[in-house]
């Protein structure tokens, strides 16, 4: 019992990173239609960026404000330097232009900063929580409550705020919104800059658990990727749901089955999911246009 | 005498290949040759699958670590001669191509993207994993062929790199001129009727799941192929060969040199294979010059290099 609570922890955590991550891809799909593999890279780029501010004598909270801004400012030129100049292009065209995005800040990472792994300090303290027999890291709180209040936080945005709804026309439909008078090259930069400051602090939040260095941008992305197609793509719910689930069952694989399959068993349950739901969970169904 | 474009880019093939060994300073060159002998033809597999029928595929990696490892394990457990293990691996792949291609190819765009990401995910996993059978991560040796033992008893001695420059290069052209062939074949038309509209395609009468399906076979066979060759010059075979990272870059290399071409595809998987061995001299810059490389050409070219490049000469010819 205790067994299984620990791993529901640990599901829980990690899950809602890689909530954080899908959240991320349905915001820029939404927005351009564009899958964008270099979204693992921004919660490398929130942790890598924090761990150096902190190295140079900065307090943690001041870092992790400068990480997020100067990710959502790559975030920004991504668009504006690769995608936006490719508009239109073929799906698979833009794979690999986002994958090159990957490479490339990938590799400028690892120059500018370095090759190391790192963990930057818990938020507040180390000491273990015990509930039920499970032990609870006090950040597990942290990346837990971080994802629930961005996840309000952005669904209040959504249809509150006039920015939002003009975001959400952008996604229905792109001509439609543009005849209404909505600047939809400012909700396409918009969506870059958020998506990528979801991702880093999504990365800020998980460092001090998950240690960071320049080359966990891919893995990340994947299961992100995955997460997103679980619940459906573009649909924020969806990345909730596919998160969690994805979290839930990787801990729950790793725990009852084999921590070498973890991975592996998130993939084998998107390929049931989009065999069985073509269009994943929370999906619209497929119409196409002749 | 006027060439078909088939001829001549067979002809540009073999001279290219013939004539490059009169260049080659040292044996290394023979070995970076195969390489891109090795990859070409995996990325000629792509070419028919993406290029012809529209289909992205970013797990064919899986493919080649079947290919490979098939070359590794059947004469060790089964005395199977490493050389018809080649083919047997072949049929594995394809019989695997065609089981998991049914349900998969069901799916478009990005939904086939990630579908096929697991399917190759899957493969490299149980082949780090299952260290019992495939050595786990660090990889599994492999027999050598004995070909150029046989080709020294008939007279014709070779180094060891030159002999594999020769075979995969023959392997190449002879896949090169498959490929080319079924492009004009009625298979082929029906591949690229459905790349240009699933749904016109059908109102032809296009059988569209098995025509897709043949796609995936026959370029997850080419991928096999490639495996099992990469497999026996190395005389080891490591589970990264099937990795996530080794699928994107035949992706890359097909859509660079012009997925839509034979020889665009050989041409990117060529500047691809060559780019990091010119670029250890840069060591650090490798990523960055690689992700530019990408983008750039991506961007600013959309039909890939070649198909591009002849483009612009018959702007200048007219």
């Amino acid at each position: 019992m205790s067994d299984l609570l620990q791993f529901l922890v640990s599901g829980v955590t990690v899950g809602a990173v890689y909530a954080l991550v899908a959240l991320g891809f349905t915001i820029i799909y939404n927005a351009s239609d564009v899958v964008n593999f270099a979204q693992g890279e921004f919660v490398m780029l929130g942790g890598m960026i924090s761990v150096a501010g902190v190295a140079a004598g900065l307090p943690l909270p001041l870092a992790a404000l400068i990480a997020i801004a100067l990710t959502a400012a790559i975030g920004v030129a991504l668009n504006t330097f690769a995608i936006e100049p490719a508009r239109g292009a073929p799906v698979v065209s833009l794979i690999i232009i986002t994958i090159g995005a990957s490479i490339f800040i990938r590799g400028v990472t690892q120059i500018v900063l370095d090759k190391g792994t790192h963990r930057l300090p818990s938020f507040s303290g180390d000491d273990p929580i015990h509930v039920l027999g499970a032990t609870v890291l006090p950040q597990s709180l942290w990346v837990v409550a971080g994802a629930v209040a961005i996840f309000v936080a952005l669904w209040l945005f959504f249809t509150r705020t006039l920015t939002g709804r003009a975001v959400l026309a952008t996604s229905n439909n792109r001509l439609a919104a543009q005849l209404v008078g909505i600047n939809t090259r400012f909700v396409m930069t918009l969506s870059f800059a958020l998506s990528a400051a979801i991702g880093a602090l999504a990365g800020v939040l998980i460092t001090p658990i998950l240690p960071t260095s320049f080359e966990i941008g891919i893995s990340l992305a994947l299961k992100g990727f995955a997460a997103a197609m679980l619940g459906g793509m573009g649909n924020p719910k969806g990345a909730l749901a596919g998160g969690l689930l994805l979290g839930l069952m990787e801990a729950l694989t790793a725990g009852y089955i084999s921590s070498h399959y973890k991975d592996a068993v998130a993939f084998f349950v998107i390929l049931a999911v989009l065999f069985a739901f073509p269009r994943g969970l929370y999906g619209s169904n497929p119409v196409e246009r002749v | 005498m006027r060439l078909s474009p088939k001829q001549s880019t067979l002809l540009v093939l073999a001279v290219l290949m013939i004539a490059s060994p009169f260049f080659f300073p040292s044996n290394y060159y023979y070995r970076v040759g195969s390489l891109v002998f090795v990859n070409a033809i995996a990325v000629v597999g792509i070419v028919i699958l993406t290029g012809y029928a529209g289909q992205i595929s970013l797990g064919h990696a899986g493919f080649l670590g079947i290919g490979g490892y098939a070359c590794a394990l059947l004469p060790a457990h089964f005395g199977l001669p490493p050389a018809l293990a080649v083919v047997a691996g072949a049929a594995i792949s394809g019989a695997i191509a065609y089981v998991v291609g049914r349900p998969i190819l069901k799916l478009k765009g990005y939904y086939l993207a990630v579908a096929t990401l697991g399917f190759g995910v899957l493969v490299s996993m149980v082949l780090a994993n299952e260290g019992w059978l495939t050595g786990g991560p660090d990889g599994i040796k492999v027999p050598d062929p004995g070909i150029r033992a046989l080709l020294e008893q008939v007279g014709i001695e070779l180094t060891n790199p030159q002999f594999w420059y020769a075979f995969c290069g023959l392997v190449l052209f002879i896949g090169a001129w498959l490929a080319l062939n079924l492009r004009e074949s009625p298979t082929g038309r029906a591949l690229r009727a459905l790349h240009g509209s699933e749904v016109a395609a059908r109102t032809a009468g296009i059988d569209i799941a098995k025509a897709k399906l043949n796609a995936f076979v026959i370029s997850a066979v080419y991928a096999s192929v490639a495996g099992s060759l990469l497999a026996l010059q190395n005389r080891l075979i490591t589970p990264d060969v099937a990795g996530f990272m080794h699928s994107i870059e035949l992706v890359t290399m097909a859509v660079l040199g012009g997925a839509g071409s034979v020889l665009g595809g050989i041409f990117g998987a060529a500047l691809l294979t060559l780019l990091p061995q010119v670029l250890t001299v840069l060591q650090d810059y490798e990523h960055v010059v690689l992700g530019l490389v990408m983008m750039g050409v991506m961007i600013f070219l959309p039909a890939g290099l070649i198909p591009s490049a002849r483009r612009l000469l018959r702007g200048r010819g007219e």
